[in-house]
């Protein structure tokens, strides 16, 4: 624990009708990115809040650097954050927004400048800092809030959806360059998003959040690869969700039967009985598509179906079926050797997908009502 | 060309139709008045209906001790009257635009608003009722026990600051409440996040975004208060050595019209001084104060 620099302890907040954050307990380690990835009023929010001071916890205890924050105002905390909307001060120049916080702590002007100077030029702004905030792009607008974060020092910087308000294009630059500002800086970064992709991309840990708690804490590669919960299988990548009943099991493989009696095979995770409700999940890329069997993987169970859609994003691009028994749609992405490039909408094709690869969990009880 | 050229004249009529009647107030109530005002203050009578061009009026002004120290009497008193309406209205702005919502901000500035829907001079008396020797507050005094006997609380300085702040509450709460309305609360999150305390956000944060609003109200208030005439007559009584009731006495008193104008005329470059400085000193533009109110 000692190298952990933030740790949160039985964490919990209360408002009026609805737990916002609910025992949540967890650490980040020092210099690591860690996002807390969740819908909007998950209770994400309420937790950065909790850690920059602006909320106190109803109950548990948040400790950053090793020592307890209970009763620490925000402006004593070794904590900074760049927020959504970056809230640079309009009627200050871009130096002058960098060396706000220094200014505050007492440092004399001479080596505010300088500071401030040398960390403008350490996030590509060398130059600006005579510039109003408004003369500013978007992308260096962010880079002044983060540089005026991180001119302190901080031993956690907390930023709160800090790509929001960015164009596309922007915004998967800017994440390119959070990146590598975060590992040339080596501080601790905790980013909350509702945005799956910046999780992934840019984080060593990332918590899923939903009413409240953590689904599953792990790298972006155990979220993707092992998602421990229904949730986070849904929540995190693209996901075809299928709900059913298990009819049958053998191994670790769940033989499960939907309501209008299509049957898949999954790799079972967590106690499944025959009979018990189940929640499947295929990601469109274990899927393989085929318009023959021979074009198909050995060994696999077969099934048909007739191309709804045809859904091009370039090397995202995926093709969106129609089960032909139950008339459910299926998402599977397509190879990128353009093997299926002259595929038709209404073409009859067949796919097939390795039961190891699928997983089926027993069913959350508003799963089975949302369905039925 | 032609055509055009017929558009854009029609343009002009209809832009100058629309503008007459402000246009006709400017010139008739305002412009032509003080034009005359400035003629009277620039003549000397010297003989029974024999006037000359001279600036006697003037010079007057400057060899009489009294004129000019109730002038500059009634130029400290309404700037210290304009601090003090702005201390006390900026916490109650405070309030309305930032720590209340909806209805109670609604309710809190109708609350301000409601005083000034009973006339002046009637509100002036009611400070009377309340403040004369016979009246509400020295009796208090007397039960409480602070005082042996009723002390006559009208006819101070003070007394005149505590009307004219009353009388300018309301015109320096509205462009505050408009200006800190528009400040952003993540502006003060960020501050109090980068190490900043209470007294340094509204040092570095709270007021330089307010200023053209703090500006705008102290304008409005500063020229309510040096013209005002009600309030310190009747709170102030002989005391009160307000410049307007020397203009007053010039004009229907002493029967100086002269003299009276002349007076005016200084008041009004009084007045105009006053905001071109407090301009200059925070470093702000007119038009930019203006947009504000």
């Amino acid at each position: 624990m000692s190298t952990a620099d933030l740790v949160a302890t039985s964490v919990s907040k209360r408002f009026a009708d609805h737990v916002a954050v609910d025992d949540l307990s967890f650490s980040v380690e020092r210099g690591s990115f860690f996002s807390i990835l969740g819908p909007s009023g998950c209770g994400k929010t309420t937790l950065l809040r909790m850690i920059a001071g602006f909320i106190a916890p109803d109950g548990g205890d948040i400790a950053i650097g090793g020592s307890s924050m209970r009763n620490i105002a925000p402006n004593r905390r070794p904590v900074n954050m760049v927020f959504q909307q970056l809230a640079l001060f309009p009627m200050m120049s871009v130096g002058e927004n960098v060396e706000f916080g220094l200014a505050r702590r007492g440092v004399a002007r001479a080596e505010r400048v300088k500071r401030s100077h040398a960390m403008l030029e350490r996030v590509g702004l060398h130059g600006s800092a005579g510039k109003r905030v408004d003369e500013l792009s978007g992308g260096q607008r962010q880079r002044v809030a983060i540089a005026r974060s991180l001119v302190l020092e901080p031993t956690l910087l907390l930023l709160d959806e800090p790509l929001g308000a960015l164009d596309l294009k922007l915004r998967e630059h800017m994440k390119i360059e959070l990146k590598q500002l975060q590992s040339a800086f080596g501080t601790t970064f905790v980013y909350i998003t509702h945005d799956q992709s910046e999780a992934l991309v840019l984080s060593d840990h990332v918590g899923v959040m939903s009413h409240g708690r953590f689904e599953q804490l792990g790298t972006p590669q155990d979220l993707y690869y092992r998602p421990q919960t229904p949730f986070v299988a849904g929540f995190v990548g693209a996901n075809n969700r299928i709900v059913g009943r298990a009819t049958a099991k053998s191994g670790g493989v769940v033989e499960m039967t939907t309501g209008d009696g299509w049957i898949i095979h999954a790799r079972s995770h967590g106690e499944i009985a025959v009979g018990d409700a189940v929640e499947g999940f295929v990601r469109p890329e274990v899927a393989s598509l085929g318009r023959g069997p021979q074009e198909l993987p050995t060994n696999q169970p077969v099934h048909s179906g007739h191309v709804q859609s045809l859904l091009f994003d370039g090397a995202n691009s995926a093709v969106l079926l129609r089960e032909d028994r139950t008339r459910r749609e299926f998402r599977i992405a397509l190879p990128q050797t353009g093997q299926f490039s002259d595929l038709k909408p209404q073409e009859r094709v067949l796919f097939s997908f390795d039961p190891q690869r699928a997983v089926c969990y027993p069913a959350r009880p508003a799963a089975v009502e949302a369905d039925a | 060309m032609l055509k055009a050229a017929g558009r854009d004249w029609h343009g002009r009529l209809s832009l100058g139709l629309l503008l007459a009647p402000a246009l006709l107030w400017l010139g008739a109530l305002i412009v032509l008045p003080h034009v005359e005002l400035a003629v009277l203050s620039l003549r000397e009578r010297i003989g029974p209906r024999l006037y000359a061009a001279s600036l006697a009026q003037y010079e007057t002004f400057f060899l009489e001790p009294l004129y000019w120290h109730v002038f500059v009497r009634t130029a400290l008193m309404s700037v210290i009257a304009t601090m003090l309406t702005l201390l006390l209205a900026f916490p109650i702005a405070w309030v309305i635009a930032k720590l209340s919502s909806g209805k109670a901000s609604s309710l809190l500035f109708i609350l301000c608003l409601i005083p000034f829907w009973v006339s002046e001079t009637v509100r002036t008396l009611g400070w009377m009722i309340l403040l004369r020797e016979s009246g509400v507050l020295p009796a208090l005094l007397v039960k409480l026990g602070v005082t042996r006997v009723p002390v006559e609380l009208l006819y101070h300085d003070a007394t005149i600051l505590v009307g004219l702040v009353y009388t300018s509450l309301l015109f320096m709460v509205i462009p505050l409440i408009s200006s800190l309305e528009s400040l952003d609360n993540t502006l003060i999150e960020a501050a109090y996040d980068l190490g900043a305390n209470g007294f340094a956000i509204l040092r570095t944060i709270v007021i330089p975004h307010a200023a053209p609003g703090i500006t705008a109200g102290c304008i409005v208030v500063f020229m309510l208060t040096l013209g005002n005439y009600l309030t310190p007559t009747l709170l102030g009584g002989k005391n009160s050595q307000w410049f307007t009731e020397q203009i007053y006495t010039q004009f229907i008193t002493r029967f100086n019209w002269e003299e009276g104008a002349a007076f005016g005329f200084l008041l009004l470059g009084l007045s105009t001084a006053m905001v071109v400085c407090g301009l200059k000193i925070t470093g702000q533009r007119f038009g930019d104060v203006m947009r504000r109110t």
